[in-house]
């Protein structure tokens, strides 16, 4: 039997997207969450509870990135061009936020530009994010080897939505992560944001999933045809636990349980979106198997994944134990 | 403006973010590992002085590897946004070695980052070296993938190319350890080093001469200890000058051996012979004329270049003519970015040279005239990074991969309009911030190490700053609060 490399690449792909979601979709919620906070001290605490670990999770994105360069590189040259605008965005808004968590510290009268440059930059990330996906899920034109549709292809009343959608969901992951990271008032403003936060995330989940199954005819196939409906029935079902789990978190005080609902969430959307992609990688124009390198490159970089990113989830790990617990309002660096 | 298409814009862009990018790993490169070797000593000898110095650079470090990172993310999306046609073709190449630098390198940085930056109360001194030695390894590691990564792009080898037109790999030894990357590998983590010994240099000068001018005033000079800690700092700073200087300019010859044997016409761009010559002389400067195919107003040294390329006085130096007219690079940029690299290097081993007499006469300390030519030279490494890569990477063209893709087949099919939009937006967006880190920086360096630490201790330290440091009468009446030296023009 051989083995499937790009199959096999496909889901480590899919996994260093997802970790960054989970993982970067809490510091760019704590930055939306940001104009909230009442005070200073309000925002120092927020910023303080994210500071240690931000710069990993974005690491992420770079291996999404370079990623899909490495093992899917016609996948990497017609996506980039077609998404150049809400790409290019993102990347400019993720410089200004973070610059801000160093230069916020530096600066003493100007310190309300970078607590800006912070919410601004976590904002329009998002946004960007949410709205790249959403043009992605819509799909995009291909001719030959590259990307065949116009500049503003992906501007669209869903990718605007699926937009909107992933800025209210990293709110929520930012106000659960704040339940569990902060006391006093940022604690309370967190918990009042997670309430109306997870009403309307699961409002937007819902329309989200109700239009995506019509954008192509395999989506459809995948989600509303007997038999295969029985397997992914599973999915909308554990949306529904979560949902629960996520308001029970709130009434018994219990922040762990809100946070890991609403990741749950998370992973619950990306399975979705995974199962009706699959086996496109560039909805109804490239597979992944068209778009992945050859075994040879596949295999090189497989041996050094084997063994690096278990090492990396390991120290990842051991940098949130070591900063764990609620932050306090000194900090001893800056 | 007909010269502005998709494509020349396209290279703008990538010039000038690349460009602005490797500024600050250059930096980090050396400066990671120098904190590393601050944070040993300090854990063997138990002297404070390093811990006094690790933290001093720490917040200039964060604030120059956080401008470094994010610089970097744009970087890697870039290949695809503007170069979608090159990332198709070398993806199953140059992929795998980018994606090995993000998992063996930037995962490490950014997962020890946060203990080394914060971490050492909770980890106790020796997790949290470690946490150091592991940043530091991660920079490492990431110049040595990069760096095979941009040295296959000049001498590709260990490849085959598939019926899709795509770059694939016949034998990874090859293709890592290309012909020229070990010499890049070491020429650049040596000028990174030297980049960050002669900031360290230049720091530790500017206050040993604010020391002497204000010596014998009551309250005007820093604590004995950040005295000290200024003379440590500006001794290491100085052996690595002597050191790491001349092992440099070799490291440059062999690298520009290896450049004759693999490109020679970047070296015909770099010397400046019309044509291919033995006993050819060496031009010290001139004007380049493209168009002529020559060095207008030359002034050179017989024999010297032959010397130099080929270790012997009648070997043959290639000329501009030797290459096609389509295939050469541009000679003016290279010509005279060459020049100001090997310049630099050559005042870095003269100010290396010096202080090692300063310190045979035992008035290191004490010199006011190389202080202040090391202030001076404190930004020279930077110069002569962003020289040494204008050479190499003006002197690829007018390919990106070497004598197979040219340049003007790599880009993305966008329009122009587009990239220029966003070609601004990176000119304004990156001037700004980037700017105001780098006064950040400056600010920060301003302040002695050793003092204004924290802002607990800073407001009991502040009305010795005001006296002394602030450069102007005009801003001491502002600065009553804590946390500013210096110049307040962050304040409104």
């Amino acid at each position: 039997m051989t083995i499937d490399y790009a199959l096999i690449w496909a889901g480590l792909i899919a996994f260093a997207v997802l970790a960054y979601v989970v993982l970067d979709g809490f510091d760019l919620g704590v930055g939306i969450l940001f104009p909230w906070a009442k005070s200073e001290q309000e925002r120092d605490l927020m910023m303080n509870s994210v500071a240690p670990v931000w710069d990993g999770n974005e690491t992420w994105l770079v291996l999404g990135g370079g990623g899909l360069f490495a093992v899917f590189p016609l996948a990497y040259a017609i996506i980039m061009p077609a998404l150049y605008a809400p790409i290019i965005i993102m990347l400019l808004a993720l410089v200004f936020r973070g610059v801000a968590f160093e230069f916020r510290w530096k600066s003493q009268s100007r310190k309300y530009l970078w607590d800006w440059a912070f919410a601004g930059g976590s904002f329009v990330a998002t946004f960007s994010q949410g709205v790249a996906l959403g043009a992605l899920v819509q799909g995009i034109p291909v001719s030959g080897r590259a990307y065949a549709g116009g500049w503003w292809d992906w501007l669209s009343a869903f990718s605007l939505l699926t937009g909107l959608a992933l800025v209210v969901g990293y709110a929520l992951l930012g106000s659960t992560w704040l339940m569990l990271k902060t006391d006093g008032r940022v604690e309370q403003l967190a918990k009042r944001a997670t309430f109306g936060l997870g009403i309307v995330m699961l409002g937007l989940i819902g329309l989200v999933s109700l239009i995506s199954p019509f954008l192509h005819e395999h989506f459809m196939q995948k989600w509303f045809a007997w038999p295969a409906m029985l397997f992914v029935a599973p999915v909308p079902i554990l949306v529904l636990v979560c949902a629960i789990a996520l308001f029970r978190g709130i009434r018994l005080n219990r922040p762990l349980m809100s946070f890991l609902a609403v990741e749950g969430l998370f992973v619950l959307s990306y399975i979705g979106l995974v199962i009706s992609f699959f086996p496109y990688i560039v909805p109804s124009s490239v597979t992944l198997w068209q778009a992945a390198a050859p075994d040879n490159s596949l295999k090189f970089l497989l041996v050094g994944a084997v063994f690096l990113i278990p090492m990396i989830l390991a120290y990842t790990a051991y940098a949130y134990w070591v900063f764990r617990g609620k932050v306090g309002p000194t900090h001893d660096y800056h | 403006m007909e010269w502005l298409d998709a494509l020349t814009l396209a290279r703008i862009q990538f010039a000038f973010t690349v460009s602005f990018h490797i500024i600050f790993p250059a930096f980090t490169i050396g400066l990671a590992s120098y904190m590393a070797v601050l944070n040993a000593l300090h854990l063997f000898t138990g002297k404070e002085v390093y811990l006094t110095l690790f933290n001093y650079w720490k917040k200039i470090f964060a604030v120059a590897f956080g401008m470094g990172v994010v610089s970097g993310i744009v970087m890697s999306y870039q290949f695809g946004s503007n170069w979608s046609v090159f990332s198709d073709k070398t993806g199953p190449v140059l992929g795998p070695l980018m994606g090995y630098e993000v998992m063996s390198a930037f995962f490490l940085e950014a997962g020890f980052l946060g203990v080394m930056l914060f971490g050492r109360a909770r980890v106790g001194p020796k997790l949290h070296f470690f946490a150091t030695a592991m940043v530091a390894l991660g920079t490492f590691m990431s110049a040595f993938w990069i760096l095979s990564v941009n040295s296959w792009m000049q001498t590709p080898a260990g490849y085959a190319i598939n019926d899709v037109g795509q770059f694939i790999v016949v034998d990874w030894f090859k293709v890592i350890f290309n012909p020229s990357f070990p010499y890049r590998l070491v020429h650049m983590l040596l000028a990174a080093y030297l980049t960050t010994a002669f900031v360290v240099g230049g720091v530790a000068a500017f206050h040993l001469l604010k020391e002497r001018k204000h010596m014998g005033q009551l309250g005007a000079t820093p604590s004995p200890e950040s005295q000290a800690a200024t003379r440590v700092m500006f001794s290491m700073a100085m052996w690595m000058a002597a050191i790491v200087a001349p092992i440099q300019i070799m490291a440059g010859d062999a690298h520009g051996l290896n450049t004759l044997a693999h490109q020679p016409a970047k070296i015909a761009a770099i010397e400046g012979h019309t044509e291919s010559q033995g006993k050819a002389p060496l031009i010290l400067i001139g004007i380049p004329n493209a168009k002529e195919e020559r060095i207008d107003y030359a002034i050179s040294v017989p024999y010297l270049s032959s010397l130099i390329l080929t270790h012997s006085l009648d070997g043959v130096v290639p000329g501009i003519r030797s290459t096609p007219v389509a295939d050469r690079p541009p000679l003016g940029i290279v010509f005279f970015a060459f020049r100001s690299m090997v310049g630099i290097g050559m005042l870095m081993l003269c100010i290396g040279l010096w202080s090692l007499w300063l310190r045979y006469r035992g008035r290191l300390y004490d010199a006011p005239l190389m202080h202040r030519f090391a202030v001076i030279m404190g930004p020279s490494g930077f110069i002569a990074i962003l020289s040494g890569w204008i050479v190499t990477e003006v002197g690829r063209q007018p390919f990106t991969v070497y004598n197979l893709l040219r340049t003007a087949d790599s880009h993305s099919p966008i329009d122009a309009t587009a990239i220029a939009f966003s070609l601004a937006a990176f000119v304004i967006v990156y001037f700004s911030l980037f700017g105001a880190g780098v006064y950040y920086i400056l600010r920060q360096m301003k302040a002695p190490p050793g003092e204004g630490h924290g802002a607990a201790d800073l407001s009991v330290h502040e009305p010795i700053r005001a006296a002394g440091i602030v450069p102007g009468p005009m801003f001491t009446a502002k600065s009553s609060q804590p946390g500013v030296t210096g110049t307040q023009g962050d304040r409104t």
